[in-house]
């Protein structure tokens, strides 16, 4: 029976050999693919994979890097510009400032000129009124004697055409009219 | 012949029988099936690999970004997470590791080769082996020799000295010989369940469909091929999650040889 009943197992489980067991060219066969494949793929498939890994992560590294240069520069001439902008800030004022104090000496200056001028065409003003006041005065001195002997000769109906004789009347009267207020004068004092 | 066979009028059940190839070009000759796409699987990442790192640039083309993103999976997700930053020097393995093993595994739903590579047991055994040899390895260095290694295998400090009798033979077991077994066999029977039940839902619809009398036949029948079509995705998606798992478990051993220093 029990001769039967393994007999009858081992058909059930086909005539081949046990799935457990190795079989000896598959076992050689395997070890040579498999040692062929690792040897070819360590030799010129991982390297390469590992090189742009490597590759790949030095130039993020580098980008990073210059991202981080570029950054300080621009902060540099951030400070440069802003620097330069204050400087330029203190001399616009400077210049304002200056600007004010030369505005003002300008102004004195003007007014003192001004002041000068008004003096000087004063002065002048004057002295041309003296001068026109003298003309006017010994015009009408010889115009009153002029009028006076017009005005007598019509009233004495005489002619005093001769210029000499006029002249000596005239100037005799006046001298009488001089002669009279200077009596007049002296029996006043 | 066997008396469940019988019970289904006919229909013979795929079985273990169904994972073992004759030679490829008659009698006598070495090339299987299984061979045939491990070669293909193999050359076929190689190809991959080799156009997308082809005129490698600093900003990648599309096939370029694509074998970027799956080498970086397996470096980042896989190597460095696991084991840290000295991670990164066994990536090279690992990462063939994973791309073998997707490769032999998702052969399994691709149309012609239909078969994963993988539930063959002497591709996870290989693989497993050589994971094992590097995790020893670098837990021989870590600890400065053989005998200092096996003493903080087995022996951790901080334990009252009864445990160790439980202890160190556990750990002796579960590092030498557990981890190499649970990795083939993980592997090895997830591959082969997976394409035994493909088998089985198509091979059975196809016989219900066409040699099942009646409607029954024919509605079972279909039921059961659009069910194999849900079951390739899945299968698709297990095959790539065992890739995963194995590569992981690799990269989580060398973590736990390289932090066992103290």
């Amino acid at each position: 029976m029990a001769v039967n009943l393994a007999t009858e197992v081992v058909l059930a489980a086909g005539e081949g050999p046990s799935p457990l067991l190795p079989h000896l060219g598959e076992l050689i066969v395997g070890i040579v693919a498999f040692t062929l494949l690792f040897l070819f793929l360590r030799a010129k498939v991982f390297p390469v994979f590992e090189k742009t890994f490597h590759d790949r992560a030095e130039s993020i590294e580098g980008a990073i890097a210059a991202a981080q240069r570029d950054r300080t520069e621009a902060q540099q001439l951030k400070q440069q510009y802003e620097r330069q902008l204050a400087e330029a800030r203190d001399e616009a004022g400077r210049i304002r400032t200056e600007a004010q104090a030369q505005r003002a000496e300008i102004v004195e200056a003007a007014r003192a000129e001004g002041a000068a001028e008004r003096q000087r065409i004063i002065d002048a003003g004057a002295a041309q009124i003296a001068s026109e006041r003298q003309q006017a005065l010994s015009e009408l001195r010889r115009e009153v004697g002029t009028m006076a002997v017009d005005l007598a000769s019509r009233i004495v109906g005489e002619s005093l055409e001769d210029d000499a004789r006029r002249r000596g009347t005239v100037d005799r009267y006046l001298d009488e009219l001089e002669r009279t207020s200077a009596r007049t004068a002296g029996s006043a004092s | 012949m066997t008396t469940w066979s019988i019970a289904a009028e006919g229909f013979q059940s795929p079985g273990p029988a169904d994972f073992v190839y004759p030679p490829l070009f008659g009698e006598g000759t070495f090339f299987t099936k299984p061979m045939l796409i491990t070669v293909l699987g193999s050359v076929a990442v190689a190809v991959f690999f080799y156009l997308a790192a082809r005129r490698a640039q600093r900003v990648p083309g599309k096939l370029q970004y694509a074998g970027e993103s799956a080498y970086g999976f397996v470096r980042n997700s896989i190597a460095l997470d696991s084991i840290g930053k000295e991670g990164i020097k066994y990536v090279p393995y690992l990462a063939t590791l994973f791309f073998f093993l997707a490769a032999l595994n998702i052969s399994g739903i691709i149309p012609v080769l239909q078969f994963p590579a993988t539930s063959r047991i002497a591709f996870p055994l290989f693989l497993a082996v050589v994971s094992c040899v590097i995790f020893n390895y670098v837990g021989i260095r870590r600890a400065h020799g053989v005998g200092r290694y096996f003493k903080q295998m087995m022996f951790p400090a901080g334990i009252p000295w009864p445990v160790y009798i439980l202890l160190a033979p556990i750990e002796f077991v579960s590092t030498i010989i557990i981890r190499p077994l649970t990795l083939t066999l993980r592997l090895t029977f997830n591959m082969f369940a997976g394409h035994l039940v493909l088998v089985l839902f198509i091979l059975g619809g196809e016989y219900l469909v066409f040699e099942y009398s009646g409607v029954v036949g024919i509605l079972a029948g279909s039921i059961s091929l659009l069910g194999s079509i849900v079951l390739t995705f899945f299968e698709g998606f297990v095959q790539l999650l065992q890739a995963y798992v194995f590569t992981l478990l690799s990269a989580l051993y060398i973590g736990g040889a390289l932090a066992d220093e103290h």
